[in-house]
């Protein structure tokens, strides 16, 4: 890997923080191996560190550790948020129907699919305005008494839109559905409480916020019916089933451990990095465009631009000689030549969709390297093929 | 006496991780971390390559195509996929799943799953020696009969199933064959061609890699199963199983498997050795003890062992300084005896007073002859305090005494 390469990828995923590898060695390769189920020392040691772990991130987003779940990750999380909820709905009070929005990340989406053609639920996709919001009337309107549950991410991982997801638990609550938030992008960038958010399930992951890749948490608050969605063992109170990661979840105890040691001045940090960067990439390309919302109602780190008259892949080749590693959306779908259904969504044309990159930046970025990142794009597009630079 | 306490006899629980495996994954946390899924830097590219690699290294050791591992968090999520994916892919086909009485825990409780929703599930019994019966076996297929899911290696009696009949059996009924192959991976030979397997659960954890980190085997050709995938979003895995991939996890896993794969056959001598100096030492030195599942088809490792008149919670306290238990880390919080030796036909008594060693890469000679010495003293102070090993002495047959109320 070219050591000089700027990393501006942070929304698909982060580097372990050496503070949190650290504590993780001692379960990776110390003496901390033992299966967290078994009773004797080598094993009950590990469960203390576990049980650790899920104090901290209690406390941190204002739970009781009874409520939380760890998983392998978001999309577990969501699988298990998602299915859990109307699974139990169905066979408990008859209600069978999910509202979402179009612009979900893929694991809640997929699954929202799964759902709908596999296990016949039905499902409403809300669409959203110019900027990735959904008007808060068009929820009131898809909620019905057959709702189980409404799950609407926090924070977008393509564009950055926060939304306002406490007015939306209260239109979901007022008629007895659950509200479910993917908070994996808001996490590392605002303080996150689910008293605050109004949740009553909400994902979270550690590889967005300097943890490993590997753990995830449900937070379900008490009293919610859910069913399990992996079978086969006591853990996690029995409702998630599989010998734990412990070195992943103890990762993630540590970088949620540190996080209000640094997330609050780095968001301040990374806003104002993001503000300049986005005014000298609008001032020195012609015809880019922003997409997504501007200042305190996008993610700190979240930018997404888009270049007339370019398409992304060339962008990224262009970027990536360069040595800058960037993106046209998210890493999930990167495979894929699908135009960005969450760009699509916004209304643009598909043309324009094509021509988008995103950069999320993170605790590595600095002013320096955007300011070369501004050059260079500024140089690809103005020029007709790849450049050398 | 060169040991240090506690010392480590749980190995089919979980394993110390390799430090050679520890060291290749490091790299994967702070300098190569990043996102395999992203196409369009190096930080994906490095991480994509690792997965890939990793992937090869962990497919050969069952003779895979590195194209038919699926990535999971751990063989109870591989074996959900397994078990749900198939039951829903081939549901037109069939409701019928076939399994035995000693699968473990994440086999049976998606089958029960399974069974909620309106599918079918068999059940075969073991016998004594916890091996299935194959007549049975074929006995159970219907037309119906969509899977056969029996595990190569049980976790608390080591018993190793007839996999290459069974396999053999699944392909000319035109049946998939399943097996958890957690505890055998890496420890014995097991191809899954040469064993007509079609699907196959292996773990990191169970051959000195990390927790969190697993894989599905599902054949690709000949025949090509398909499944319904059980986690959205993203479709990486092929679209078998979504999420971002734990590349230091798959790392680990995959040097893990290299070793283990490079030192089988001597490890499998020298476990031999162990667990028999093990055995004997006890069955030598104390009477009525009894191995539970056959020594003929067996892991390497794995010994289980029964100690009349002693009780099996008292005999675990004792021996403290052994990190031991008496069955299953996934139920050891519960107080049944084990249901697995319960299957063999081992009454209450005999299956309360079990024990299993799980002897391991890193178990020392040493720490065996230690080990037999404080069972044999533990095995011992218990009985002498037992009035009815003392009754059994003198030829009473406790079948026939009559107790006093008091």
């Amino acid at each position: 890997m070219p050591p000089k390469t700027i990393y501006l990828d942070y929304a698909a995923t982060t580097p372990t923080d050496p503070l949190v590898f650290d504590a993780m060695l001692p379960y990776l390769g110390g003496d901390g191996f033992g299966n967290p189920s078994s009773v004797h020392q080598a094993g009950q040691r590990v469960r203390r560190a576990i049980d650790q772990a899920r104090d901290t991130l209690a406390s941190e987003i204002g739970a009781e550790a009874s409520e939380i779940y760890f998983t392998s990750g978001g999309t577990e999380a969501d699988n298990t948020a998602i299915l859990g909820v109307l699974l139990a709905a169905r066979m408990e009070t008859g209600r069978d129907h999910l509202v979402t929005l179009v612009t979900e990340h893929h694991a809640v989406l997929d699954c929202a699919q799964f759902a709908e053609k596999t296990l016949g639920f039905r499902v409403t996709y809300l669409p959203v305005d110019r900027e990735g919001f959904v008007p808060l009337e068009s929820v009131a309107e898809a909620i019905t008494d057959r709702t189980a549950l409404v799950s609407v991410m926090h924070g977008n991982n393509e564009i950055g839109t926060l939304q306002p997801v406490a007015g939306i638990a209260r239109l979901a609550h007022e008629r007895g559905a659950y509200f479910h938030t993917d908070a994996v992008q808001t996490f590392g960038q605002m303080p996150l409480a689910v008293a605050a958010l109004d949740a009553d399930l909400v994902t979270l992951s550690a590889h967005k916020i300097y943890g490993p890749k590997g753990a995830g948490a449900l937070f379900v608050r008490q009293g919610v019916r859910w069913t399990p969605w992996l079978h086969g063992g006591q853990q996690e109170r029995e409702k998630r089933a599989g010998t734990e990661n412990a070195a992943a979840i103890v990762g993630f105890g540590k970088a949620v451990e540190l996080l209000p040691t640094w997330r609050d001045s780095e968001a301040l940090r990374l806003a104002r990095l993001r503000d300049d960067f986005i005014a000298q990439v609008l001032a020195a390309v012609p015809g880019a465009g922003l997409n997504g919302p501007a200042g305190l109602r996008r993610l700190p780190n979240s930018t997404n631009l888009s270049f007339p008259g370019t398409d992304s892949e060339s962008l990224l080749l262009g970027l990536d000689l360069a040595g800058i590693a960037a993106s046209a959306g998210s890493a999930c779908a990167s495979g894929s030549i699908e135009p960005s259904h969450v760009l699509l969504a916004l209304g643009m044309p598909s043309g324009l969709v094509r021509s988008a990159l995103r950069f999320s930046l993170g605790r590595g970025t600095t002013s320096e390297q955007l300011d070369r990142v501004t050059t260079v794009l500024r140089r690809l597009v103005s020029s007709d093929g790849p450049v050398r630079v | 006496m060169s040991v240090t306490t506690p010392i480590y006899l749980d190995n089919n629980s979980t394993t110390r991780t390799d430090p050679r495996v520890v060291e290749a994954m490091i790299p994967y946390f702070t300098e190569v971390y990043g996102n395999a899924a992203s196409r369009s830097h190096p930080f994906g590219w490095s991480a994509e390559e690792a997965v890939d690699k990793a992937r090869e290294q962990i497919a050969r050791v069952i003779g895979a195509d590195p194209k038919e591992i699926i990535i999971t968090s751990g063989a109870t999520e591989s074996d959900n996929l397994a078990i749900k994916g198939i039951a829903e892919m081939y549901a037109d086909k069939g409701d019928h799943i076939i399994t035995a009485v000693t699968e473990h825990k994440a086999i049976l409780d998606a089958c029960k799953r399974l069974e909620k929703e309106g599918k079918r599930v068999t059940y075969l019994p073991v016998q004594a020696n916890g091996l299935i019966d194959l007549e049975v076996l074929k006995a159970a297929i219907t037309d119906k009969t969509i899977l056969v899911s029996i595990m190569a290696a049980n976790n608390e009696i080591g018993v190793v199933q007839p996999v290459k009949e069974i396999g053999a059996i699944c392909r000319e009924r035109g049946v998939l064959f399943h097996t958890d192959a957690v505890q055998a991976y890496g420890k014995i030979p097991l191809d899954v061609n040469e064993n007509n397997i079609d699907l196959a659960s292996i773990t990191a954890h169970k051959v000195y890699g990390p927790k969190g980190i697993g894989a599905l085997y599902v054949r690709r050709r000949n025949p090509r199963v398909r499944l319904t995938a059980q986690m959205d979003g993203g479709g990486h895995e092929r679209g078998f199983r979504s999420g971002t991939l734990n590349v230091p996890g798959i790392v680990g896993f995959g040097k893990a498997a290299e070793l283990a794969q490079q030192e089988m056959a001597s490890e499998t001598e020298r476990l031999q050795y162990l667990r028999e100096k093990l055995r004997r030492g006890i069955q030598d030195a104390i009477d009525e003890t009894y191995v539970n599942g056959t020594m003929e088809h067996r892991l390497p490792g794995n010994l289980n062992i029964s100690f009349n008149y002693v009780e099996g919670e008292s005999l675990l306290m004792g021996l403290k300084d052994i990190a031991l238990s008496s069955g299953s880390a996934c139920t050891s919080a519960s107080l049944e005896p084990s249901y697995v030796l319960k299957a063999l036909g081992v009454g209450d008594e005999l299956a309360h007073s079990s024990l299993r060693f799980g002897i391991g890469r890193f178990t020392t000679e040493e720490e065996i002859d230690f080990v037999v010495n404080r069972v044999i003293r533990e095995v011992s102070r218990l009985r002498e305090m037992s009035p009815l090993y003392e009754l059994a002495k003198e030829g009473v047959d406790l079948a026939t005494v009559k107790w006093a109320a008091h």
